[in-house]
């Protein structure tokens, strides 16, 4: 009996971000955000992209999981945290300093160092919730001329086809069948992601991560300062009892908008 | 300087955030380009010319019916070796998400994305999940940018005439690599949102499912359409073809009435066009009273009953 298993090779792009509860203090050159104070957490819409991943290669019955990260050593922590769920190894792009760079020369440092991998899928979360570029694995399929598919809410993957159904917006949807090898992004939802095992975090400890130097070379997007933005709009605020708040409401509908 | 707008259409009309791309291409000023992909595009070409721009060209492939992203990729990169366009400009749609960062890539120029404005060469956008906002330049030339919604309104495209043209693209089959099945709903729509001139929305605040019919019945007495925000969808309560936001409707309303709606940018992106926004929430603080005109802080299940009562006696 000839047991066709496919052995797929799988990629996940993640990135680690200032967590949503860290205060926010914008540094003293304008150009990022203090991080001395800052809290540090894996970007998640990538959880989704891991355990699609995972549960890709637990449906095949065989393959590898690589979680492959950008910037400087502490994003090590995001990696092991990937293994502990699971993935096989790690690959960390090192950089030297912690700052933003441009996504079209992220996605050329991680080309570079993944190009010899051939991997045969690459999954990527929908966008970091720091920048929000939302293009790292787009970018990274067009490199390495790839197909490639944004904002998948189901995947199917058998032996011989790559199947991702997209979201489009206003509740529709459409099947895309994709070309072998394929970077595909994953949006927020498609699956439950799972916790590490106690044993998945032991285990985590003694799988390889590979460092490897980034090269950056010529920035042609930068970010020159950030601000707090200011408020556009006037708004009247209404924060009285419930009649009096009433009244105003009917008063705001009738003469104002003029909904009736 | 020449403008390249990429725009989006499905079933003979124009997307709304590819008008605003438009008006936000004649802001910048310069030659503006609006390039149609596909067939079922007569109403579309016939509004473009009636706005105040160079031109409109037209590609229809058997190749490319409809949208596949290897094929727009190729049909805008011939289009640009002849338009030689300094900005490349589109809606920030799930549709531009999907190709713009091919023809980055393919092109070797930035895509900055999502902005919400465009001031000498220098793109605001917001990062950090809306806290804060960003100034990006480019020292590339050649740039590809999209627009946050309602970011430039298509009430202010100049108008004019501007001819058509059709522009003939010769493609490799061997470099379409994904097949697309067509467009399907996973439930009936129900609602027309986007041309409803009232709103009244309902977020997580309404706490149970069955609070619902509070905002049906002020809906009711208004003559309104009733949408939701994604958590009040995930939790099955109302059909996501009521949802409004990023991956819901888009809508700009006389009146967006919001009941327990917190305000997250998923959200705010797919309402922030209304020209009224009255908002209710328990929570002085929710981001949602950031874009209010009006900011009513108190729990609307005290508060709607009462005013529906207030209403139905007028």
């Amino acid at each position: 009996m000839i047991i066709n298993q496919k052995y797929m090779k799988i990629a996940v792009l993640v990135k680690q971000v200032i967590g949503s509860e860290s205060a926010l203090e914008i540094s003293s050159d304008q150009k990022w955000i203090d991080e001395s104070n800052a809290t540090f957490v894996m970007n998640p819409p990538d959880n989704y992209a891991i355990e699609e991943a995972m549960q890709i290669k637990e449906k095949l019955g065989d393959g590898e999981v690589v979680i492959v990260s950008m910037g400087p050593q502490r994003v090590q922590k995001v990696i092991r945290e990937g293994l502990s769920k699971g993935a096989d190894r790690g690959i960390h792009i090192e950089t030297q300093e912690s700052k933003n760079i441009d996504p079209l020369e992220v996605a050329k440092n991680i080309c570079h160092s993944i190009e010899q991998e051939n991997f045969d899928l690459i999954l990527s979360g929908l966008q970091s919730d720091d920048t929000g570029m939302g293009q790292t694995g787009v970018l990274i399929g067009e490199l390495l001329n790839m197909s490639t598919a944004t904002l998948a809410i189901e995947t199917d993957i058998d032996q011989e086809t790559i199947k991702v159904k997209r979201e489009l917006e206003s509740g529709w949807f459409q099947w895309v069948t994709l070309d072998s090898p394929s970077s595909v992004s994953i949006q927020s939802g498609i699956n439950q992601p799972r916790y590490p095992s106690l044993k998945g975090i032991m285990g985590a400890k003694k799988k390889e991560i590979k460092v490897i130097a980034a090269s950056i070379e010529d920035s042609k997007q930068n970010l020159d300062k950030i601000f707090v933005p200011q408020k556009s709009k006037e708004t009247e605020v209404i924060d009285t009892d419930v009649d009096a708040s009433v009244d105003r409401i009917v008063d705001i509908l009738r003469s104002e908008i003029k909904a009736f | 300087m020449n403008i390249l707008v990429i725009i989006e259409h499905k079933n003979g009309v124009m997307h709304r955030m590819s008008k605003e791309a438009i008006a936000g291409a004649q802001k910048i000023g310069g030659n503006v380009t609006a390039l149609v992909i596909g067939e079922n595009s007569d109403s579309i070409t016939d509004e473009l010319s009636s706005f105040q721009i160079e031109k409109t060209l037209l590609v229809t492939n058997e190749k490319v019916t409809s949208y596949n992203v290897d094929g727009y990729k190729e049909i805008i990169l011939q289009i640009v070796k002849v338009v030689n366009p300094e900005f490349i400009i589109t809606g920030h749609t799930y549709q531009a998400r999907d190709f713009m960062p091919r023809l980055s890539a393919s092109l070797d120029i930035p895509f900055i994305p999502d902005l919400v404005s465009v001031e000498n060469s220098s793109f605001t956008k917001q990062i950090m999940n809306s806290k804060l906002n960003a100034s990006i330049s480019s020292s590339s030339g050649p740039v590809l940018i999209s627009f946050q919604s309602a970011s430039f309104s298509e009430e202010n495209i100049s108008k004019g005439s501007s001819p058509l043209e059709k522009f003939e693209v010769s493609l490799d089959a061997s470099n379409i690599r994904s097949t697309a099945d067509e467009p399907f709903q996973e439930s009936a729509s129900e609602v027309d949102l986007e041309s409803a001139e009232l709103i009244v929305s309902v977020g997580r605040g309404i706490e149970k499912e069955e609070n619902k019919s509070i905002a049906f019945d002020l809906a009711e007495v208004l003559g309104a359409e009733v949408s939701a925000s994604r958590p009040v969808v995930d939790a099955g309560w109302l059909p996501s073809s009521r949802q409004v936001g990023s991956s819901g409707s888009t809508v700009s309303p006389k009146l967006y009435f919001s009941l327990g709606v917190s305000g997250a940018i998923q959200h705010v992106v797919g309402m922030k066009g209304s020209k009224n926004i009255l908002a209710i929430n328990k929570d002085p603080d929710a981001p949602i009273f950031e874009i209010a005109d009006y900011a009513v802080v108190g729990d609307l299940l005290d508060i709607i009953p009462k005013l529906i009562e207030k209403l139905k006696d007028l």
